[in-house]
């Protein structure tokens, strides 16, 4: 093997290099904790974690860090490479093999549940029933055919998409969808031509629908806990014979607007996008105690009705603290509750890996009792030897 | 002699715990125990008031012990009887603790005037109370984070100010010359003054004298009820009813249409008058009829709070305290002198006081009906706890007194890091719903805080390493290389707590919050150490770092087992809301200093340590 090979080899699965990047990961978590304080955790995760460099900033100095994806990655690989490389497979490196094996599923778990875990919410009031979740930061455009009395047919296009691509074309729709403009934060207002800010003047105005009379201020991006971004965009929708106009869409309008188009009719809204489900959540009754004479939560409870639509399921579930409801590949846990108005917030998430963690848990517990054992029964077997010697 | 020192000191440390066990003493004829054991309700908890008395003195002014302006020496609960019932002379005692000298500008005071120079008498304090609550409302739009001190001083007094108001209303109508008096009355003439109040709202006919009176009364009771601190009113169905507690004001206003008081309320006003009247016989027979009804509706309470009462006046923790020291003391006095005898003293010490720690936490462990780990202070509790119980296990091995040293040291360490956060008010703390699961406290809690005690103890091996090493010459081969093995076991102790109890917590996060892991400040707090543990054992086994570069790497532990503990919850952000504090903030820094001192001088060359010096 060519020397430089072989040394650049030697390094990769180096117990050096692992030190070195534990160390580096050290660093990136003091410092992604430390800009929790400015940034907010949803933005740390996005700068810190999924990324391959992350910047910190430190008052007004930028200091570049390999980003979670990059240590990770490395992390990984050294791993990897050393037990090919390095460990043999003999009974007495079981422990390691088993901890090293289990911080592997580990790595993947969190990796998998990056790429795969979705988090949707659903707010149902006392008696009300609900057979969709709603996102926490994602909107859709969706475009409703109501002409049916019987039913109703729902085109969702995701705000994503609304950003990204200048024209959607559906089967189910007679028009395209053209993007004029998209703002992922904004305010808005009542239109006054001479008030209106630099910014706002540059939104194009729409041609139908409320969006005339509505001035759209846009605004920079917020990463707050408790602040959500609210898009606006103007779309513009065009059919076989040319444009049938532009809407001004956004949650701010809070309510839909409708339009006519060969002889069907449409409503248009922007809302926050839905993930439906194939069985409905009734709120049959909220509960909030609190320990006597304080404002302490006890605890929050749901008593939910969940039933779906063949009839297989029809029964009663109790969705407290610490008690999630699993069902059909989601779990809804609660997540807020506004007992006075009788309403109740679940988190619904769906991680098909949520398994994984548990698994590694319990492989690095018994791997490291088993190698630690083993030092320890060598240690005192050793002292023993050396008492007796001592005695004699 | 010499070889009887063992023996004395255990008898010593045995003593001292005895002593612990008897009942406190009482220079008057009243039953003021009796009176401690009796239960209220305050922050969601049936307690004695012994406990109530005990927590206000130490979150008014950081101590329990109070003394009359004429010196005479109070317990919590004489203290407290005043405070309850004879206000005209609670009002002279100073227990107001105010440290900063602007805030004692607003007063008028100067830091002379005061008890120990810095506790002072509601009566020098009223006069500008309303300067105070002006101060007060301009501090309270501040984010508590970035209050300045004198914004927190404010906050602090004012908030004490008012637990002292509210405390004096909650059994009988403050400054009420005769409130047994006013109740008889107001028994015998309530039915005839609800009717004649019902009648003056019709237009009709009525007495309006009774109107009045019960006018007054209604006032007085509804003020009570709004301010008083306590529950001290029994629900009438007894202890399976854990939310019909009431305040005393608040039963009186319910008994408008009933015409019935709860007898609860004349056993306080009775005593109130015994009380002042300073007639003791009386004042013990109330409280034994009280409590012979009591017995009736709510036997496993009184258990509960008796046994409450008695842990508050053994005061385990305190007593270990002491014993810690001893330890420490004599098992350092051992590396110079008769190292058998000081060292097996030292031994026996430790064990006692570990003994007595285990016996509180056990105590607060029946009590709470949790496992010993709930809030930040027990934490400490713990934290001293497994790390003493592993230097038992090492000194039992070893025999060479390190464990002994390590084990007084970390003790007291941890149970006066306790004791500062004891001074916010009531240790057994209710749980809020999210921490509400035994099952997560007993396991995730327990693991991770055993992990930080071991991690902390492993970092004093280290320094205990670097100092004989550098400044004595008692460091042999042999030493060093025991205290070494006794770092790395402790670390891997330490690796397999941190790392099953981090995950562990991940899994809790995953049952209650949807998701394994969020790099939230805790979480993370728990990963540094887990990855500072890691990085440890691989620079052993990688050979990276030799003796005396791991014990600096150990050194190191104990700042980032710090930060993880305390300094995440300075940052003010993130779920795990339940232990913010930022005014340790200087000690925490004081406390990385002295460590990273420890590590540079470590890095000084071994040519030039004492002990390996040629």
């Amino acid at each position: 093997m060519n020397p430089l090979v072989r040394s650049v080899r030697d390094f990769c699965v180096s117990l050096r290099l692992t030190v070195i990047l534990l160390a580096l990961s050290l660093i990136l978590v003091f410092a992604s904790t430390l800009a929790q304080v400015d940034l907010g955790i949803y933005a740390v995760q996005e700068e810190f974690y999924r990324s391959f460099v992350a910047i910190w900033q430190v008052g007004g100095i930028f200091i570049p860090l390999p980003g979670g994806y990059l240590v990770g990655g490395l992390l990984l690989i050294n791993l990897l490479s050393a037990h090919i490389y390095r460990l043999k497979l003999e009974w007495r490196k079981a422990g390691i093999q088993l901890t090293h094996s289990g911080l592997i599923v580990l790595l993947l778990g969190e990796l998998f549940t990056g790429l795969w875990q979705e988090d949707f919410q659903m707010t149902i009031s006392e008696g009300e029933t609900k057979n969709y979740s709603e996102s926490f930061r994602l909107y859709e455009l969706a475009i409703i055919d109501t002409t049916d009395p019987k039913m109703d047919e729902v085109v969702a296009i995701p705000d994503a998409k609304l950003a990204g691509a200048a024209l959607v074309q559906h089967p189910k729709l007679p028009f395209r969808v053209a993007t004029k403009a998209y703002y992922p934060n904004t305010t808005l207002a009542r239109r006054d031509a001479a008030a209106l800010s630099p910014a706002a003047a540059a939104v194009p105005v729409a041609t139908r629908g409320v969006g005339s009379s509505v001035a759209v201020t846009p605004l920079p991006l917020t990463y707050k806990m408790n602040e959500m971004n609210v898009p606006s965009a103007v779309v513009e929708l065009i059919g076989d014979e040319g444009s049938l106009g532009s809407w001004l869409v956004s949650p701010h309008l809070g309510a839909p607007q409708t339009l006519s188009h060969a002889g069907r009719t449409w409503r248009l809204e922007l809302r926050i996008a839905r993930a439906y489900k194939p069985f409905s959540l009734q709120l049959l009754k909220v509960t909030h105690d609190i320990y006597v004479g304080t404002d302490l939560p006890k605890n929050f409870s749901s008593r939910i009705k969940l039933t779906t639509p063949d009839g297989r399921d029809d029964r009663e579930v109790l969705i407290y603290m610490n008690n999630p409801l699993r069902y059909g590949g989601y779990t809804f846990f609660q997540y807020q509750m506004d007992s006075s108005r009788g309403q109740t917030g679940l988190q619904v998430v769906r991680n098909p890996s949520w398994l994984l963690p548990y698994i590694a848990c319990i492989m690095m517990t018994f791997g490291l009792l088993f190698q630690f054992g083993l030092s320890l029964r060598a240690f005192i077997a050793k002292r023993r030897t050396t008492a007796k010697s001592v005695v004699v | 002699m010499k070889k009887h020192l063992p023996l004395l000191f255990l008898l010593l440390g045995l003593a001292l715990v005895a002593r612990s066990l008897l009942p406190e003493p009482n220079k008057t004829d009243f039953d003021l125990a009796a009176f401690g054991r009796l239960p209220v309700v305050v922050n969601g908890r049936v307690k004695p008031v012994d406990t109530v008395a005990r927590t206000a003195l130490v979150v008014l002014q950081s101590s329990q012990s109070i003394a009359a302006p004429d010196e005479t020496k109070l317990t919590p609960n004489e203290w407290l009887l005043d405070v309850l019932f004879r206000s005209s002379r609670a009002d002279a005692y100073q227990h107001f603790e105010i440290n900063h000298p602007d805030l004692l500008a607003i007063f008028s005071l100067t830091p002379a005037e005061g008890r120990a120079k810095r506790r002072f008498s509601f009566r020098q304090l009223e006069p500008k109370i309303d300067e105070l609550q002006r101060q007060a409302r301009l501090a309270e739009p501040v984010e508590v984070a970035i209050r300045t001190p004198f914004q927190k001083a404010v906050a602090q007094l004012y908030a004490n100010l008012g637990l002292y108001i509210r405390l004096k209303a909650s059994l009988v109508a403050p400054d009420h010359q005769d409130f047994l008096g006013e109740l008889l009355t107001y028994q015998k003439n309530v039915t005839a003054g609800v009717a004649a109040v019902r009648a003056k709202e019709a237009g009709q006919p009525h007495d309006p004298a009774l109107v009045a009176q019960m006018m007054e009364s209604g006032g007085r009771f509804s003020r009570m009820g709004e301010l008083a601190y306590l529950l001290a009113v029994p629900p009438n169905d007894g202890e399976s009813n854990t939310t019909g507690w009431k305040k005393v004001g608040e039963s009186l206003l319910d008994s408008f249409p009933t015409g019935q008081i709860n007898p609860a309320i004349m056993v306080y006003a009775g005593l109130a008058r015994t009380w002042k009247a300073d007639q003791p016989k009386e004042f013990n027979e109330i409280l034994r009829l009280y409590r012979a009804q009591l017995e009736r509706n709510f036997p496993q309470s009184l258990v509960k709070c008796d046994a409450e009462a008695r842990y508050n006046s053994a005061q385990p923790f305190y007593n270990a305290m002491i014993l810690y020291v001893l330890a420490f003391l004599i098992a350092v006095i051992s590396w110079l002198v008769w190292p058998v005898e000081l060292g097996r003293a030292a031994f026996s010490l430790l064990g006692i006081a570990w003994v007595l720690s285990t016996a509180g936490l056990l105590a607060r462990m029946w009590l709470e009906g949790r496992p010993p780990v709930t809030n930040l202070y027990s934490s400490a509790l713990f934290v001293g706890w497994s790390a003493v119980g592993f230097c038992l296990a090492l000194e039992y091995i070893y025999r060479n007194a390190i464990g002994s040293v390590a084990g007084g040291l970390v003790g007291f360490a941890t149970l006066l890091i306790g004791y500062y956060l004891s001074l916010g008010g009531d240790t057994l703390e209710m749980m809020r719903a999210v921490l509400d699961s035994n099952f997560w406290l007993a396991t995730h809690v327990v693991t991770v805080t055993a992990g930080y005690g071991a991690t902390f103890l492993a970092g004093f091996l280290a320094i205990i390493y670097i100092f004989r090493g550098v400044f004595t010459k008692s460091l042999d081969k042999a030493t060093a290389d025991a205290l070494s093995r006794m770092i790395y076991g402790i670390v891997c102790f330490a690796t397999l707590f941190s790392l099953v109890g981090t995950i562990l917590g991940g899994i809790w996060a995953d049952q209650s919050w949807g998701r394994f892991w969020g790099w939230d400040p805790k979480e993370n707090g728990a990963l540094m150490i887990v990855i500072w543990n890691a990085i440890y054992l691989h620079a052993r086994w990688g050979g990276l770092a030799k003796q005396r570069g791991l014990a600096a790497l150990a050194v190191f532990g104990n700042i980032i087992t710090a930060w993880s503990w305390f300094g995440v919850n300075m940052l003010g952000v993130g779920l795990h809301s339940y232990g913010f504090m930022d005014s340790a903030f200087p000690w925490l820094l004081a406390f990385a200093g002295s460590q990273l001192l420890c590590i540079a001088i470590a890095s000084i060359p071994l040519a030039m340590w004492r002990s390996f010096r040629a």
